[in-house]
């Protein structure tokens, strides 16, 4: 599909009317204004209507049956797999493992290639602005291996440090670098071609967790030099289920499998059994078939918005809002300036606690998150137990920027405090 | 709706040509289609210029898959290995005849991917599989 040239504006209006569930009422006359699509985006009508019309007119198992609808399913399912190859530039559709989003992706390395690649006092290096979807599975991983897991500070920029990143990577026996290429909570856009280029040179794979980048910004994986990539759906206008683990297709091969089942065996008998191709041989059971066939969708629509016009809009967003947000005395934002983050910003008003912001933003219509974003070591580090999220998409408006600070000094008033 | 059994496919597939095993053999390969089981093993003897002096197959399956075998082992008796390097998935469909689903390319392509492995190696057979992707 043909991408729309960069230079054509934004027409954010247009873009809006495909996503039916923002034009309803929040609450009884307050709209909705959704600034929670770091958790998980809205869905255009193209999705859910590719979604409607899989189980109305050809539901059927895929890669078994011979009978037509099979087969429609089959094809469909697989040409999901070429669009998403195409999307992240993979050599090969064989690259290309479906599965139910990041976390299982992460998973599926840390159990197949960790534990059977790492051995005693290897180290997995990660980051300290990890999502516990990297922190945890590596940990279990070096549990069962006597591996362990350490991880390249942050600066009080919000930034990796990455002198010590260096220095890690010289003293230390690393086997993997895992991190994420956009931070969940500080917007943080990270050097992954550099930090990748770094990892080699020292003999060190990379796993990267592209669930807030996928979204966001085009992801070329050969040029990046990634050896493993993984990402969600349902952050991306895709169904809930939906989601990919990018892998070099050599490690793939070397990789044992990692659930046993149908679809992912060359021949099973009582004895033993051999495994099939890639990508198959790591999609055990029946996929989730409405689901990556939505992702499919998805991604035709992303890509004929163009994904470098996604994200040039939404540098915009951030810049505005960092504007906005920083000019706010009682507010303290999180992360680096503008120009190194995505349009996401986790913030905390003084003396109210995140809970309380986002309860009170909701009564306004407003959607955000609060707590700790999946990421509770980040937040020892920031001095705080939560914060309060806004997150940013292809539909979002600057006027939704002006309606959250708007709506951000009410939560302050509520809280007894004179306005500044 | 085509006919998908049209004469010389149930022939080849229920009469295959060429059934057996070489002992001994200077090629002997194995391969499946896992979705549906279909087996086919492929035993080659060569002659002093490398050519295909004679072959056999082996294993169980649909008739698209068995018809295959058979097809393609007519067009490669007597040929040399450079000229087998040649042959596409094209020259399977045009043997076939027919328009073929995609559940059943897996099938009717089985025979040239255990060829194809065996004599050049599974980085060649995905080569010859990755033609047709747009």
């Amino acid at each position: 599909m043909e991408a729309q040239p960069i230079t054509q504006e934004w027409d954010v209006e247009h873009v809006r009317s495909e996503f039916p569930i923002l034009h309803q009422m929040h609450h009884d006359d307050v709209p909705l204004i959704y600034l929670d699509s770091a958790a998980s985006s809205q869905k255009p009508r193209v999705v859910i209507e590719a979604i409607d019309q899989y189980y109305r007119t050809y539901n059927a198992n895929v890669h078994r049956g011979i009978h037509k609808l099979s087969e429609e399913a089959s094809a469909a399912y697989e040409a999901a797999r070429v669009k998403i190859r195409r999307f992240i530039n993979a050599g090969s559709k064989r690259e290309i493992i479906f599965t139910r989003g990041t976390t299982e992706g992460i998973n599926l390395v840390a159990q197949t290639w960790g534990r059977s690649s790492l051995r005693p006092g290897d180290v997995v290096l990660s980051t300290q602005m990890e999502h516990h979807a990297i922190i945890v599975p590596w940990q279990i991983v070096a549990e069962q291996t006597g591996a362990r897991v350490d991880y390249v500070p942050i600066l009080p920029d919000g930034t990796l440090d990455q002198d010590a990143f260096r220095q890690m990577l010289r003293t230390l026996p690393v086997k993997l670098v895992a991190l994420t290429y956009v931070s969940n909570v500080l917007g943080t856009i990270n050097p992954i071609a550099e930090m990748t280029r770094i990892a080699h040179e020292a003999g060190a794979l990379v796993l990267v967790d592209a669930a807030q980048a996928a979204p966001h910004l085009p992801v070329d994986v050969r040029a990046l030099d990634i050896d493993f990539l993984a990402f969600s759906g349902h952050k991306m206008c895709a169904p809930t289920g939906s989601g990919v683990l990018f892998g070099r297709q050599t490690l793939l091969e070397a990789m044992p499998p990692w659930m046993g089942g149908g679809d992912m065996i060359s021949r099973v008998t009582f004895s033993g059994s051999t495994w099939n191709d890639l990508p198959f041989k790591f999609e055990a059971g029946t996929p989730l078939i409405a689901e990556q066939i939505g992702l499919g969708v998805a991604v035709d629509y992303l890509t004929a918005l163009g994904m470098d016009r996604i994200h040039a809009y939404e540098q915009k967003l951030a810049d505005y809002l960092l504007d906005r947000l920083t000019d706010i005395p009682w507010l303290t934002v999180f992360g680096p300036a503008s120009a190194q983050r995505g349009a996401v910003a986790a913030f905390a008003v003084d003396g109210v606690h995140a809970h309380d912001v986002a309860a009170i933003l909701d009564q306004q219509g407003i959607a955000v998150r609060a707590g700790h974003h999946c990421a509770q070591p980040l937040h020892s580090i920031l001095g705080t137990a939560a914060t309060a999220r806004a997150s940013f998409y292809l539909y979002n408006t600057l006027a939704e920027v002006d309606a959250l600070v708007e709506a951000l000094y009410h939560v302050r008033k509520v809280f007894g405090a004179s306005r500044h | 709706m085509y006919d998908l059994y049209r004469e010389n496919i149930l022939d080849h597939g229920m009469n295959p040509r060429n059934r057996g095993i070489l002992s001994p053999a200077d090629v002997d390969y194995e391969a499946s289609n896992p979705l549906c089981g279909d087996r086919l093993r492929l035993t080659l003897q060569l002659d002093d210029q490398r050519r295909i002096r004679a072959l056999a197959w082996d294993g169980e399956g649909c008739a698209i898959s068995q018809a295959s075998a058979s097809m393609l082992g007519e067009v490669i008796l007597g040929k040399s290995l450079d000229e087998v390097r040649q042959i596409d998935k094209q020259l399977i469909f045009e043997l076939i005849g027919i328009p073929l689903s995609m559940n059943r390319v897996k099938c009717a392509l089985l025979s040239l991917k255990v060829l194809t492995v065996a004599l050049y190696g599974l980085g060649a057979w995905q080569q010859i599989e990755d033609e047709a992707e747009a």
